[in-house]
């Protein structure tokens, strides 16, 4: 029986390494990629904690992670599209159009 | 048994995870977290959510990470992708943040009394958990949203509302921006 603070500790090394992705990395997709891994360690979390718990309702918000994660997706690749067509960059460093 | 299939898949997690921020062509990148969302449903399906696992295959694996491979190939982006200069201060905060986590559960020792566990689920004399047993695992998660009915109703608006974002945004002219 693998105790309940495995799953906490693999949920927030992986949450960190996503963390430490989106303020290390420079090309806007990895950082989407990161925000996925976040996600990801949370659904760890959620799944751990309703198997534990004899609970399924944590189950049922993991599908509600899944619908933000997909939503974020679609409209993040949207905005990189027009942003790389507008820009010609992926580069967030070049992307400082709103800064003063 | 269990032991192993959980080191096995949290070490592979962990590890396509570093790989995922590590790499410097997105390619691999994205490759490294296909690996990554086969391995969380591997575990998921060791904490007896099978349901879950297949949908973490198909909607992960199947439709977002084809999704990024399409815009990664499609803007066909130049190999000089180097970390942000503050790269130290990242991994530092990385790392002091983690301690912390570790720092907490383990002082917390949450889970760790055999009280929880699945040797409580037969024991237990809750209706609610009973059914759960005897039904399947797909069947209880379609139960619960009986109970999380409104929930469910906003979550397909953000789909809804995502899908009209994504068709606006990736139309041409939009932001301003002159047509090519």
């Amino acid at each position: 029986m693998v105790p309940l603070s495995y799953y906490m500790v693999l949920s927030a090394i992986v949450f960190l390494t996503g963390f430490v992705g989106v303020l290390i990395r420079r090309n806007i997709i990895i950082l989407l990629l990161s925000i996925e891994l976040m996600l990801n360690a949370t659904n760890i979390n959620f799944v751990a904690f309703s198997h534990y718990l004899n609970d399924v309702s944590g189950q049922v918000f993991v599908f509600f992670t899944l619908t933000v994660a997909a939503a974020e997706v679609a409209v993040g690749l949207a905005i990189i599209i027009a942003l790389y067509r507008g820009k010609a960059t992926v580069n967030v460093e070049d992307l400082n159009l709103m800064k003063w | 048994m269990e032991t192993v299939a959980f080191f096995y898949f949290a070490a592979v997690i962990v590890l396509t995870a570093v790989l995922v921020v590590a790499f410097r062509n997105p390619i691999y990148s994205v490759i490294a977290l296909l690996v990554m969302f086969f391995h969380v449903a591997g575990l998921f399906v060791t904490l007896h959510a099978e349901f879950l696992a297949a949908v973490q295959i198909v909607v992960y694996a199947g439709a977002i990470l084809v999704l990024y491979l399409f815009v990664v190939m499609l803007l066909n982006l130049k190999q000089d992708d180097s970390y942000q200069r503050q790269v130290g201060w990242g991994i530092g905060l990385g790392i002091v943040g983690l301690a912390e986590m570790i720092y907490l559960v383990l002082s917390a020792q949450v889970g760790n009394s055999p009280a929880i566990g699945t040797a409580a689920l037969q024991a237990s004399a809750s209706p609610k958990v009973a059914a759960i047993v005897t039904r399947g695992n797909t069947e209880a998660i379609g139960y619960m949203y009986t109970k999380y009915l409104f929930p469910f109703e906003v979550a397909s608006l953000i789909l809804l509302v995502a899908m009209i974002g994504a068709i606006l945004l990736a139309k041409k002219g939009v932001l301003g921006m002159k047509e090519p």
